[in-house]
């Protein structure tokens, strides 16, 4: 069997799973489109934590500000923003199918040019910033997010703001937003695989491997900071608006902005799966997901220590991350040759 | 002849040492020239002056008839005025393939550009740069698997892949093996006789600069000690009081 036919069953393979695992496990509707949002989050970190060496703990700032954007504009489409505010107790945002769906698919992309634009801003300013001083600053940046989304009266403050009610029957939610995630995660995976490939890929590569040589073969690597800042913002973006919807209430500090959780775990996925390497984030939000939801089911109480235990032995005895400890055994299956077989 | 590179007068002081004091040199283009010194006599600190990787304290460079000390180091390596590293640098993370890829020049700033593939061309010029060098049969390996001496020579073609004008290499024979060295210096001539790039190299290696410079600078305590051709600067008896420690 060639390479290209293994190739196609693979991708073949996850097509099947992402179309009918929905269908046949029900029950796990909902958690099935998270774990295709954990693996958007995984492959969005390894832009630049993998691929740029930067690693930064401020990437959920662009996943709250799409979540926000997209429910805003579903409020500005079709709702009275004051009468909200007033009566938000008792208000019923029940829409149709056509214009939820219409609100969402608008609302993201908003959210993505809205959630573009501040990553272009930010960029400028934090990217100027190297090693532990841009991973302290973007750490503060998604503590500080969080807190000054709670002070904005238009998008409800501290109290949170509530998407459009899903249209049609409470379970059939899961479903829908199993396959928006779906199709975000195929659409991300292969327009990373894409831009790894030019010499954007390799120009990040260089970047992470030594900046200052970089900048000394006349590379304008400010610019592909920012870029690369972008593009993980943009796909983020499509995860937040997704995600508001799907969770249906929106608070600024658990739902928008948790950086201890989704903030944190973004980065343990790919370094779980193996930074650097395309198909390791993908690997390690799926196992993640999957052994968090496992610890929560089987050792409630402890299914944070748990999870926090397994963290720490991969870190331990698998610092390259599972995909990282595959091409150190096997380099030649991953295009690398080794002494001498060249 | 037409001056590449003009430093006049330039200082450059950390604190209280004094590095450079009042130096100045001329490159012609298409020529190689020498620049040598004891240790700590600032002939890095010169090149990094050169280059913009610090401000200097007083003084101008001209490359090609254009002031060049308020550029940035990137914005004057795409003019075409590039360096390598005495602690030689490269992309450890990345085979050797995709070091000398992405030292293609970067003189196209459209955003497109960025997002581009590799042309065949660029390809082929990468295995002819590395058959050059002599490390056509690495090609695939992890740059930061390669021996110090085999970086050294990747990093020197890297330099060649980016099209430079003019090209400062710092100690380029440091820590290569004996044997290798006249094949460098061999091609170092070749680099600059084939693909008309002019050289500013330091070295500490006399039979090496000897063999290789037309027109030798001598730096000692920071400042300009002597300058002439090999034969003069061999002779020059404060050249030989410098390195023997007199100063």
């Amino acid at each position: 069997m060639n390479k290209s036919t293994k190739t196609a069953m693979l991708y073949g393979g996850i097509l099947l799973i992402g179309l009918f695992l929905p269908q046949l496990l029900p029950a796990f509707q909902t958690q099935i489109a998270i774990m295709w949002m954990m693996v958007v989050f995984a492959l969005t970190w390894d832009i630049l934590g993998g691929r740029m060496g930067y690693n930064s703990f401020g990437n959920i700032v662009f996943f709250g500000v799409g979540m926000y954007a997209a429910a805003s504009v579903q409020h500005e489409l079709y709702f009275d923003i004051g009468q909200f505010e007033v009566i938000s107790d008792q208000f019923n945002l029940q829409l149709t199918p056509d214009k939820y769906v219409f609100g969402l698919a608008l609302g993201s992309v908003v959210g993505a040019v809205v959630t573009v634009a501040l990553a272009w801003i930010l960029g400028i300013g934090v990217l100027r910033l190297r090693g532990h001083y841009f991973a302290i600053c973007t750490l503060g940046l998604s503590v500080a997010v969080g807190e000054i989304a709670g002070t904005i009266g238009y998008i409800g403050a501290g109290s949170g703001m509530a998407a459009p009610v899903f249209p049609l029957a409470m379970g059939a939610s899961g479903q829908f937003f199993s396959y928006y995630f779906f199709i975000l995660m195929v659409v991300t995976f292969f327009s990373l695989k894409w831009l790894y490939s030019t010499r954007f890929g390799l120009a990040i590569n260089a970047i992470r491997d030594d900046e200052d040589k970089a900048e000394a073969m006349g590379l304008h690597t400010t610019r592909y900071k920012i870029m690369a800042w972008c593009v993980s913002a943009f796909f983020l973006s499509f995860a937040g608006a997704g995600f508001g919807h799907l969770n249906g209430f929106i608070d600024p500090l658990d739902v928008a902005f948790p950086g201890a959780t989704f903030g944190v775990w973004m980065i343990l996925m790919a370094i779980l799966g193996g930074k650097g390497t395309l198909w390791g984030p993908v690997v390690g939000a799926v196992v993640f997901h999957i052994t968090q939801e496992f610890f929560w089911t089987t050792l409630l109480g402890w299914q944070r220590v748990a999870l926090g235990l397994m963290i720490v032995v991969v870190v331990v005895f698998f610092p390259m991350g599972i995909m990282g400890w595959a091409r150190e055994k096997w380099p030649e299956r991953f295009g690398h040759a080794v002494e001498g077989k060249s | 002849m037409a001056l590449i590179l003009e430093v006049n007068n330039v200082s450059k002081s950390f604190g209280g040492v004094i590095a450079n004091h009042d130096i100045s040199l001329q490159v012609p283009a298409g020529k190689i020239i020498g620049l040598i010194g004891p240790n700590g006599s600032g002939k890095t600190t010169m090149f990094n002056s050169i280059v913009g990787f610090h401000p200097m304290d007083s003084g101008s460079v001209r490359f090609q008839g254009e002031e060049i000390s308020s550029l940035l180091v990137p914005q004057i390596a795409r003019l075409g005025l590039l360096r390598t590293f005495q602690q030689t640098r490269i992309y450890g993370q990345m085979t050797c393939v995709q070091n000398m890829l992405i030292s293609l020049p970067h003189r196209n700033t459209g955003i497109a550009h960025m997002f581009r593939k590799f042309q065949p061309e660029s390809l082929e010029k990468v295995d002819h740069l590395l058959e050059f060098v002599g490390l056509f049969s690495k090609r695939k390996l992890m740059a930061g698997d390669l021996s110090f001496g085999q970086q050294k020579l990747l990093e020197f073609a890297m330099a060649l892949m980016n099209d430079p004008k003019l090209l400062l290499l710092d100690e380029p024979t440091a820590g290569i093996n004996p044997t290798l060295i006249n094949g460098l210096i061999d091609r170092l001539k070749r680099a600059n006789a084939e693909f008309g790039i002019t050289l500013l190299v330091i070295e500490h290696n006399m039979r090496v600069i000897m063999n290789l410079a037309e027109h030798i600078y001598c730096l000692a305590h920071g400042e300009l000690l002597a300058e002439g051709d090999p034969a003069a600067i061999q002779n020059d008896q404060r050249v030989i009081d410098a390195y023997l420690g007199a100063h």
